[in-house]
């Protein structure tokens, strides 16, 4: 090999020092792998997902997950029917955060028809995914630390405080999980100021119960020694895997959709954008819990400034809704992380392409390059602090 | 045979308790019923809610969620199931011990619900294994869930130990294990077990 050569793949390999993959782990000593298949039934996969793992001992020296067990056909479906009736089927992608989904859909609808919303809407929508996603931080950490072998009492506090939200959005939408509320050009239905005034009160409840949930877990020695240093993703490949959310900015690329595009009205707000240092699962944990913080700031701010008026534009379409031929791509920051929705629409009643860009599914490619050499109880920790949710992943 | 009611009063009212063997049997094992900790999709979060504290389904004694199939009593179908899962659920199903119940939690699990016209999911679970109770919903509100389970708690009470309505687990010719599906060319084969499903006739 000539010396130009050298120094050019030298260089290249460089380049690409940051993608790091796949992490190259050799089993110790001699003697067979012990294969395993983690799911697609296991109380830690969060629903049915399966991980192939090859083990040396307790070290895990390859991971291939499997994917496809909740496969629904959900971009399918979208293709066949109206712009409209795919928003109670964007509910289900994510069913922890069905208000962020829905938000996330009507942006692009919106985008694609140029569609205004009315100020009260865009107040609305802020307050609703705020609170959304609170309850998905909460959940999540619970879920965490149940797989840390905390059993049930955690979760018991986390929803505790979802219960309260789940209150508001039944109360505003009729439905506690699948609320298919926002619609193009608006939100479905007006919120009293019984509503907004419930909402303040638990709002205000909220920083009582994280302080209590930090009080109880930051000093925590379990959960110190299981999560520090464990599943650390570098910065680069972070950002090349196009990792996003928690997953992203615990790396220390504080990246958010709300700060980069100001999507609605996010440009109003004063909050800021957590972000962690050292990328592991402590890490992780701790961004979530500082962003529902910051949540509470915004709802604040929010619950404060909502104007009057409608939450419906006049002007919005709703039976026979044909956008112009084009495309549009719709993005927010859902609390798993980018959630973007690709729209082809060639004139007709139903879109000609519907691509979902789920942050579940993205954040989770890396999961081999955090698993690997550490032991099997660690990667149902690492593979908890991801905050997947099977629907979304597969679809 | 049912015991008398007055005489279990007069009796209770001296402190003995008179039962049959049925009645306490089957007292025993409404009230210890052990669910799978099993979650498929969305209907999943709903069934965790109820087991958290605000409806706390420990109140009617299913609080121990149990990972394996060979401890548990009931399976909570909470979900869509696919074309891909449905063997596992079934080899699932399979490895539990008799007795078992098995509680149908949604449209999806129903009747494959709102994804019913996708390549990939399965028109409703109980094709392949008996279903106890099926509760309608998308989701089902956890209250609906528990409402399910008061209705399981009732069929088991109304268990006769023995004689012809006997329970599949008191009956030795009974089948308790049923054929896993295969993925088969088009379809999952064969598409519905014998004996339990059959094609509904259309009546105009």
């Amino acid at each position: 090999m000539s010396a130009t050569m050298e120094s050019a793949l030298k260089a290249r390999m460089a380049r690409q020092e940051g993608w790091n993959r796949p992490p190259h782990v050799e089993p110790e000593g001699e003697g067979e792998l012990l294969e395993l298949s983690m799911g697609p039934h296991h109380p830690s996969t969060h629903g049915v997902f399966r991980m192939d793992v090859s083990l040396d001992g307790e070290r895990v020296i390859r991971l291939k997950p499997v994917f496809g067990y909740l496969h629904r056909n959900h971009e399918k479906i979208a293709e066949g029917t109206s712009y409209l009736a795919s928003m109670p089927y964007t509910d289900r992608l994510d069913y922890f955060c069905s208000l962020t989904n829905n938000w996330a859909y009507a942006l692009a609808v919106e985008k694609l028809a140029g569609q205004e919303v009315p100020e009260r809407a865009e107040y609305l929508r802020v307050i609703l995914a705020e609170l959304t996603r609170i309850q998905n931080h909460a959940s999540t950490i619970g879920f965490l630390l149940q797989e840390m072998g905390a059993s049930g009492t955690p979760l018991m506090y986390a929803f505790r405080e979802r219960e309260k939200i789940m209150d508001l959005f039944e109360s505003l939408t009729g439905s506690r999980l699948m609320c298919n509320y926002m619609r193009f050009g608006g939100c479905r239905v007006d919120a009293s100021a019984a509503w907004l005034d419930q909402a303040h009160k638990v709002v205000a409840t909220i920083p009582e119960f994280i302080d209590e949930f930090e009080r109880f877990l930051r000093s925590n020695e379990i959960l110190m020694a299981r999560t520090q240093g464990m599943g650390v993703i570098k910065p680069e490949l972070a950002v090349n895997a196009g990792l996003s959310g928690p997953m992203l900015r615990c790396t220390g690329v504080g990246y958010d959709i709300r700060k980069v595009d100001s999507y609605g009205i996010y440009d109003r707000f004063q909050f800021r954008v957590p972000v962690g240092d050292h990328g592991d699962i402590y890490d992780r944990y701790m961004v979530r819990m500082l962003e529902m913080r910051e949540s509470v700031s915004i709802l604040n701010q929010a619950l404060k400034d909502i104007p009057g008026g409608p939450v419906m534009d006049p002007k919005a379409k709703i039976r026979n809704f044909r956008p112009k031929p084009g495309e549009a791509y719709g993005r927010i920051e859902a609390p798993k992380g980018e959630l973007g929705f690709y729209l082809i629409s060639d004139g007709g009643p139903n879109p000609y392409r519907y691509r979902v860009r789920p942050p579940s599914l993205i954040n989770l490619t890396i999961l081999e390059d955090m698993c690997l050499g550490h032991n099997v109880a660690d990667v149902v920790l690492i593979f908890g602090s991801v905050d997947i949710v099977l629907g979304e992943v597969d679809r | 045979m049912a015991v008398d009611e007055q005489l279990k009063i007069e009796m209770g009212k001296q402190g003995v308790i008179v039962t049959s063997l049925q009645e306490l049997y089957n007292w025993g094992r409404r009230n210890s019923v052990w669910p799978m900790q099993f979650g498929l999709a969305c209907c999943a979060i709903e069934m965790i809610a109820t087991t958290m504290a605000r409806y706390d389904m420990a109140r009617f004694g299913a609080e121990v969620f149990r990972p394996s199939p060979r401890q548990a009593d009931m399976m909570i179908i909470s979900g869509t199931v696919t074309k891909k899962m449905a063997p596992q659920v079934v080899r699932l199903y399979n490895q539990m011990g008799e007795p078992k119940y098995v509680i149908a939690m949604g449209a999806c699990a129903i009747s494959g619900g709102p994804f019913k016209q996708g390549y990939n999911v399965l028109k409703g679970i109980d094709r392949y294994i008996p279903v106890d109770v099926h509760i309608p919903g998308c989701p089902p509100r956890p209250e609906a869930l528990l409402q399910a389970f008061i209705t399981l708690q009732k069929k088991i009470d109304g268990q006769v130990l023995t004689g012809e309505g006997r329970p599949r687990h008191l009956d030795a010719e009974a089948q308790s294990i049923f054929p896993v599906p295969e993925q088969g060319e088009h379809d999952l084969e064969p598409t519905s077990n014998k004996g339990l499903w059959t094609v509904p006739t259309i009546i105009r």
